[in-house]
C-alpha cells in the first residue's frame, strides 16, 4: 500500500495504492486497518479449535447453499425415476426424491452432499471441543461470561441445525427419529399433544414438516447463527484473546503475531487445509446413504436406528430408562420414562450454561482475567468437568448400545445396565480420580521448582552415597510453574446486621469443597527456605 | 484454613497485577501472597532456521510454491474428472468414481493451499511477535461517566422515568403488539381437528380385512403357520390416495402365530385371538417406532430404537426397556371365507403415550 | 575295460526315474478310474435311496444325538420331521449344524461336509416328512425385481438384518448376522424355514417370486459398492460419529498442533 516510487518526477502511485485511497475516502477503512491490522492474537493450538468450528461452517454455507438449488423440500408423492435401480418406480416424497437426484444424476452433487454432512458432524465436534478447552482452562471467567452463554447456545443451535438438516432428505432413518421427537412431544404434559398436533400439521407424519425444517435450516436457524458467530467473534476481539502464562506475558498484554501477515496466513491456510480434510472424507467415505434406508414410512425400521452423534447423548438417556417408569393418576398419563431424561438432560445443560457463575460466585473474585489456568491449577473445576463429561459420555454410548453389543459378543441388556451405572456411578468416579490426579500433578510442580527436574545424572560422593543430580529450573521455566493463583475457603462472617445470612453459609460450604484441597505456588520466601536448607 | 473476602484491601504486594487492569475489583477468596515470583519477561529470541541459513529459506520457499502448484494440478485434475467420469444412468459405479476423482481433485486443491500458506507463515514470513496493551474492558472512568450522562440526558429531555403513565402505556402496548402474531401460529394445524381425537381411532373397524403390508392383499388364518410373522395393514390402506402414511402410522399390525397352549391369555381376552394366531399394534408404546424384531421361539417383540422388549405369549407386556404399557392387542376373527378380520378397532389408543391419555 | 559307445540298447541315466513315474501313473490312474466309477453314481438324488441311505447313516453319526436316532427330537434337540430339505440344507450347508454349543444362537462356522453330504442329510430328513424343499435354481440366481425386493426386504428383514444387509442386535446376546455373503439358496431357505429364532416368511407371506426379489436385492447390494465411497461397514450414524472423532477432528487437530509449532 505504499507508494511506488517511479521514474517520473510527479509521484504516480502504483494500482494498489490509487485502489487503497479511492475505498478509503469511502468508507473510512483506514481507521479499521489501523486499529485492527497489527493486533497482537495469541498463538496456542488450543486456541484454533473454535476456528475447526468457525471454518467448517464456512463450508457447510458453501456446500449448503449448492444443494439449495437442487434440494426440493416438498412431501408431494412421486414415483422415483432416476438412476438407482432398486428404488425405480417406488412411491416416495419429491424431497427424498430430489436427494437422490442430488446424489445419482448431478455430477459432483454426491461429493457437495457428503461434503455438507461430514462437514455438519466437525462443525458439532469441534464446538464440543472448544467449549471442553474454554473450560478446563476458566476462559469463561470475567469479562468473556457472555462470549460463553453465546458459545453455549451457538452449540444448541448448530445440534438443530443438524437435526433438521439430516431430516430433509424424508428417509427412513431420518424419519423414525422424526417419530421419536414425536412420540417425546406427546408425552410431555398439558402441552404435548397440541405441540405435535401443530407442528406436523396435523397427525404425524403429515405433509407440512419437510417444508416447515426446511425453513428452519435454511433461514433461521442459520440467520440466529451468522448474527451470533459475529457478536462472537466481536467479543474476542474486544476483549482480546486469552494467553498461557509464560514468560513475558502478563495479565496486562497480549502477546502474540500480528494480525497481518501471519496470524492470517495460519488462519486463512488452516481455512483451506480444514476444506481439503473435509473434501478428502468425502470423496473416500460415504456418509449417510439414503440410498439404503428407502423413503419413510412409519412401518418398516432398520436394526441400527440411531441420530447423528451429537443428538446420541438424548437417545441414550431415552434407552437407560428402566421400565415402567409411567403411571396414570388423576385421569392422565404421567411419562417420566420421558420426562426424567428431558429433565435430567435440562438440569445438566443448566449446570454447564451457569458453571461461569456459580464459581464466581464461589470465590467472589470480581478482577478480569486474561491468563488462561492450566487445568490442573483448578482441580475441583477440572474434576467437575471431567464428571461432567463422564456423564455425557455415558448417555452416548448408551445410544449405540445394540450396536454394542453385535460388536463385542455382550447382551444388549448387560450392555444397558452396565451404562446405567456408567452414568450414575462414574461421575463421582471421575471426579475423585480428575481431583486426585490434579493435586498430585500441583504437588509435582512444587517438587520441581524447589528441587529442580531430575537430570539422569548419577554422581558418588566421596562418602560412597549415589545420588541424581537435579537441575534447577532458569526463571523462564520456572515462571510457568509458579504464575498461578491458588484460593482459599470462605471464612464467614456476620454481614453488617450482624447476621450469617443462609446465602453466606451456603458459599462459605461450596467454597470449602471447592478449594479445602488446595497446593498453592511456590513463592521466593519458599525456594530460598528449601536451598538454605540444602546447603 | 478459611480467607477472608478481599474486599478492596490488601491489593498492594501482588506480582500478578491484577489491579493495574481494574484497581478496586475486589479478587475475592484469591490467595495473594506478598513474595511471589515476579514475571521474568521476554526469552531471548531464537531465530529460525530459514532466518540464519539461506539455503533452507529457499527450500522453504520452493516447498511453498510447489505446493502451490500441486494446488492449481489439483484444481485443473477436479474439472478434468467432471468431464471424464460422468455419470451413466443406472450404473451407481460411474457415480463412485465420479465422486471420488471430483473429490480428490478438490482436495489436492485446497490441501496444497492450505499447506503451502500456512508453511509460508511459519517458515518464511518475518518472526515477528507484538504485545498489545490491554485496558479494562470497562473503559475509563471519564468514558462511563460521559455514557451514564448520555442516559440520564436522554431520560431528562424524554421524560421517561417521569412520566410513568406515558411510560407503562408504552410498556403494556409493546407487550400486546406480538401476541396477534402467536395467535396465527394456531393455523399450522387443521382448524377443524382435535389432537386427542384422532390418537383414539385408527382405520380398524369391525369385519375389515387384515392385509399384507405394503401389497395390500387379504390374507387367509391358514396362511399363517407357527412362527410366522406377517406385517399387517388394514384392507383398503393401500389404495388411499392422501393420508396413507398417516393412517399406517397408527394401523399398523404385526401378526404371528403360536402354539395355543404357549399362549397366556386374559380371560376378556380369549377370543380376540384365533386358534393361536395373534394380532399386535406394531406402533411401539414408548415412542413410537414399528416394534418389528419378533424371536420365534422366544416370543419376545423387541423395538430397535431403545430396546424395549414385549412377552407376546404374555399379552405383549413389557419385559425389557422404557415402555410401560403393553402393546395393544387388535381383536381378529375369521369370515365365513377363511379372511382374517378385525372384530373391532383397538380398545385403546395405539402408540406413544400422550397426557390425555388415562 | 573298453569304454566302447553303444547307441541302442544302453540304459539311459534317467530310466529308472521314468520307470518309477509310469508306475505311479499306472497304480493311481487304476485307482482313480475304480474308485471313480462309483463315486460318479454318488451325485445326490432327492429320490434315490442310495442317496437317503447315505443321509440316515450320516445323521444317525452326526445328529442323532440331539435330535434323535429317527429324528424325533429329544430334550437336546427338536424334532426335524417336516423341516424340509430347504432347513437341513440351510443349516448344514452354513455350518450351523452341527452346533458347537447349545444355545438359542446357532454361530455359523465352517461347514462340516461337503456339499454332497450336505443335500444326502437333507434329502434324508425330507424323506420323513413333506416340509419345504431345496429352491429352484432360477429362484436364487437373481434376475428379479430389485425394486419390489428392496421394498419387501424393509418391511420384513431390515429391522433385525439392517436396511443393507449388516446385522442387527436381538434380545439376551443374540444376533441376526449380516448377509453380505450369504448366497442366494441359503438366503431362500433361511425365509422359507424360520430358523432358530428368525420367524417363518412361508409362501403365502412372501411368494417365491417376492423372494427372488429380495435376493436379487440383496445380490445389488452385494455386487455395487457404495458411491459415496467406504461404507465403514454400513453401520450408519454410530460409525460416522466415530470416525469424524478420531480421524477428522484427530487429523485436524495434529494439524493445530503444527500450525502454531515455532517452525525450526
Amino acid at each position: 500500500m505504499s507508494t511506488a516510487p517511479s521514474t517520473q518526477v510527479t509521484q504516480k502511485r502504483s494500482f494498489t495504492a490509487s485502489a487503497s485511497v479511492y475505498v478509503n475516502e469511502r468508507t473510512s477503512l483506514a481507521g479499521f486497518v489501523k486499529e485492527l491490522g497489527r493486533k497482537a492474537f495469541p498463538d496456542h493450538w488450543s486456541f484454533l479449535l473454535g476456528e475447526i468450528a468457525l471454518f467448517s461452517f464456512v463450508v457447510i454455507l458453501i456446500s449448503g447453499t449448492f444443494l439449495t438449488f437442487f434440494f426440493q423440500a416438498s412431501q408431494a408423492e412421486v414415483h422415483y425415476d432416476g438412476s438407482y435401480v432398486p428404488l425405480k418406480g417406488v412411491e416416495m416424497s419429491v424431497a427424498m426424491a430430489s436427494t437422490l437426484d442430488i446424489s445419482f444424476d448431478i455430477r459432483g452433487g454426491l461429493f457437495v452432499r457428503q461434503m455438507h454432512h461430514w462437514a455438519a458432524l466437525l462443525f458439532v465436534a469441534a464446538i464440543g471441543l472448544h467449549m471442553l478447552r474454554i473450560f478446563f482452562t476458566g476462559a469463561f471467567r470475567k469479562p468473556r461470561e457472555f462470549n460463553w452463554l453465546i458459545g453455549f447456545t451457538l452449540f444448541i443451535l448448530a445440534m438443530g441445525e443438524g437435526f433438521t438438516g439430516y431430516s430433509l432428505p424424508d428417509d427412513l432413518l431420518s424419519g423414525n427419529g422424526l417419530r421419536i421427537i414425536d412420540g417425546l412431544v406427546k408425552g410431555m404434559p398439558i402441552i404435548g399433544t397440541w405441540t405435535s398436533f401443530l407442528l406436523f400439521g396435523g397427525e404425524f407424519p403429515g405433509t407440512a414438516i419437510v417444508g416447515r425444517l426446511y425453513t428452519l435450516h435454511i433461514l433461521l436457524l442459520p440467520a440466529i447463527i451468522v448474527a451470533l458467530i459475529a457478536i462472537h467473534l466481536v467479543l474476542v476481539v474486544v476483549h482480546k484473546h486469552t494467553q498461557y502464562a509464560a514468560p513475558g506475558k502478563t495479565q496486562q498484554n497480549a502477546v502474540g503475531p500480528p494480525i497481518l501477515p501471519i496470524y492470517a496466513a495460519k488462519a486463512g491456510g488452516f481455512f483451506f487445509i480444514i476444506f481439503g480434510v473435509l473434501a478428502l472424507i468425502a470423496s473416500l467415505f460415504t456418509i449417510n446413504p439414503i440410498w439404503n434406508y428407502g423413503p419413510y414410512d412409519p412401518s418398516p425400521v432398520s436394526a441400527g436406528t440411531q441420530p447423528d452423534w451429537y443428538i446420541g447423548f438424548a437417545d441414550g438417556a431415552l434407552r437407560l430408562i428402566p421400565p415402567g417408569w409411567e403411571f396414570v393418576w388423576l385421569d392422565r398419563t404421567w411419562s417420566f420414562n420421558i420426562l426424567v431424561p428431558l429433565i435430567g438432560i435440562g438440569i445438566f445443560i443448566l449446570l454447564v450454561v451457569a458453571y461461569p457463575f456459580i464459581e464466581a460466585w464461589v470465590k467472589g473474585d470480581h478482577r478480569e482475567h486474561h491468563i488462561a489456568d492450566r487445568p490442573r491449577n483448578a482441580p475441583t473445576r477440572t474434576a467437575i468437568g471431567a464428571a461432567g463429561v463422564t456423564f455425557y459420555a455415558g448417555l452416548w454410548a448408551a445410544a449405540s448400545s445394540d450396536i454394542l453389543a453385535t460388536h463385542f459378543s455382550l447382551t444388549m441388556e448387560g450392555v444397558i445396565h452396565a451404562l446405567q451405572a456408567v452414568v450414575i456411578i462414574g461421575p463421582f468416579v471421575a471426579y475423585f480420580i480428575a481431583k486426585r490426579v490434579c493435586i498430585a500433578l500441583q504437588k509435582k510442580d512444587r517438587e520441581i521448582v524447589l528441587h529442580g527436574y531430575e537430570s539422569g545424572r548419577i554422581v558418588k560422593l566421596p562418602g560412597g552415597e549415589f545420588i541424581e543430580v537435579h537441575q534447577p529450573l532458569d526463571e523462564y521455566d520456572r515462571w510457568r510453574l509458579v504464575s498461578y493463583e491458588a484460593y482459599e475457603p470462605l471464612m464467614i462472617r456476620p454481614n453488617s446486621r450482624g447476621k450469617i445470612t443462609v446465602g453466606q453459609r451456603l458459599r462459605a460450604g461450596v467454597s470449602r469443597w471447592f478449594f479445602e484441597d488446595r497446593i498453592a505456588p511456590v513463592t521466593k520466601g519458599e525456594l530460598e527456605a528449601s536451598h538454605s536448607a540444602h546447603h | 484454613m478459611a480467607q477472608d473476602d478481599h474486599s478492596g484491601t490488601e491489593l498492594a504486594a501482588a506480582d500478578s497485577s491484577h489491579e493495574a487492569l481494574a484497581p478496586t475489583a475486589s479478587p475475592g477468596t484469591a490467595l495473594i501472597a506478598s513474595d511471589a515470583f515476579e514475571n521474568p519477561g521476554f526469552p531471548p529470541h531464537r531465530p529460525r532456521v530459514t532466518d540464519e541459513d539461506p539455503k533452507k529459506e529457499k527450500r522453504a520457499q520452493r516447498t511453498v510454491y510447489t505446493l502451490f502448484y500441486l494446488s492449481i494440478l489439483g484444481s485443473v485434475w477436479a474439472v478434468a474428472a467432471y468431464m471424464l467420469f460422468p455419470i451413466e444412468s443406472n450404473d451407481v459405479d460411474a457415480v463412485r468414481l465420479n465422486n471420488m476423482f471430483i473429490g480428490l481433485g478438490a482436495t489436492l486443491a485446497l490441501l496444497g493451499l492450505g499447506f503451502g500458506i500456512v508453511h509460508w507463515g511459519k517458515a518464511l514470513m518475518a518472526d515477528v511477535e507484538l504485545a498489545d496493551e490491554r485496558h479494562p474492558i470497562g473503559g475509563s472512568p471519564e468514558t462511563q461517566a460521559a455514557a451514564a450522562k448520555v442516559f440520564s440526558d436522554s431520560n431528562e429531555e424524554s421524560g421517561f422515568t417521569r412520566r410513568s403513565v406515558v411510560r407503562n402505556s408504552l410498556i403494556g402496548a409493546l407487550i400486546a403488539f406480538p401476541l396477534p402474531a402467536v395467535v396465527l401460529f394456531r393455523g399450522f394445524a387443521p382448524q377443524d381437528q382435535l389432537p386427542v381425537e384422532l390418537l383414539s381411532h385408527t382405520m380398524w373397524a369391525k369385519g375389515t380385512r387384515l392385509a399384507l403390508d405394503p401389497s395390500g392383499v387379504p390374507i387367509k388364518a391358514a396362511d399363517v403357520t407357527i412362527g410366522s410373522a406377517f406385517h399387517i395393514i388394514p384392507e383398503g390402506l393401500a389404495e388411499l390416495e392422501h393420508g396413507k402414511l398417516e393412517e399406517k402410522a397408527k394401523a399398523a399390525v404385526l401378526l404371528m402365530r403360536l402354539e395355543p397352549s404357549e399362549l397366556n391369555q386374559a380371560p376378556d381376552r380369549e377370543s380376540w385371538s384365533y386358534d393361536g394366531i395373534v394380532a399386535y399394534s406394531k406402533i411401539c408404546t414408548h415412542v413410537g417406532c414399528p416394534v418389528a424384531l419378533y424371536e420365534q421361539h422366544t416370543h419376545h417383540l423387541l423395538c430397535p430404537c431403545h430396546q424395549s422388549q414385549f412377552d407376546v405369549a404374555n399379552h405383549c407386556e413389557v419385559i425389557f426397556g422404557p415402555a410401560k404399557r403393553p402393546l395393544p392387542q387388535l381383536p381378529i376373527a375369521v369370515d365365513d371365507e377363511g379372511y382374517l378380520i378385525a372384530q373391532s378397532d383397538f380398545t385403546e389408543p395405539v402408540g406413544p403415550s400422550f397426557w390425555e391419555r388415562s | 575295460m573298453n569304454r566302447s559307445k553303444r547307441r541302442t540298447g544302453r540304459r539311459h541315466p534317467l530310466a529308472t526315474v521314468a520307470l518309477l513315474a509310469l508306475g505311479l501313473v499306472f497304480t493311481g490312474g487304476a485307482y482313480a478310474a475304480i474308485s471313480s466309477g462309483t463315486a460318479a453314481q454318488a451325485e445326490a438324488e432327492p429320490t434315490s435311496q442310495e442317496t437317503i441311505e447315505q443321509g440316515k447313516k450320516l445323521f444317525q453319526a452326526n445328529c442323532a444325538t440331539c435330535h434323535g436316532l429317527e429324528a424325533q427330537g429329544t430334550n437336546n434337540g427338536p424334532s426335524l420331521i417336516g423341516v424340509g430339505a430347504a432347513a437341513v440344507d440351510f443349516q448344514v450347508g452354513t455350518g450351523r449344524m452341527p452346533m458347537q454349543m447349545q444355545g438359542p444362537q446357532a454361530q455359523q462356522k465352517p461347514p462340516q461336509f461337503t456339499d454332497e453330504q450336505t443335500k444326502q442329510l437333507a434329502y434324508y430328513v425330507a424323506s420323513l416328512g413333506p416340509g419345504p424343499d431345496i429352491p429352484a435354481e432360477h429362484l436364487v440366481n437373481g434376475g428379479g425385481d430389485a425394486a419390489n425386493g428392496a421394498e419387501l426386504f424393509r418391511i420384513n428383514c431390515a429391522m433385525c438384518h439392517n436396511v443393507a444387509g449388516a446385522g442387527g442386535a436381538l434380545t439376551e446376546g443374540k444376533f441376526a448376522p449380516p448377509l453380505t455373503n450369504v448366497s442366494g439358496v441359503h438366503i431362500y431357505e433361511a425365509m422359507v424355514t424360520g430358523p432358530q429364532n428368525m420367524p417363518v416368511f412361508n409362501d403365502l407371506n412372501i411368494s417365491p417370486e417376492d423372494k427372488r426379489d429380495v435376493i436379487t436385492y440383496l445380490k445389488y447390494v452385494q455386487d455395487n459398492r457404495s458411491p459415496g465411497g467406504f461404507e465403514l461397514g454400513s453401520l450408519g450414524p454410530v460409525a460416522e460419529g466415530l470416525f469424524i472423532w478420531i480421524f477428522g477432528l484427530g487429523a485436524i487437530v495434529a494439524v493445530t498442533v503444527w500450525i502454531t509449532a515455532k517452525s525450526n
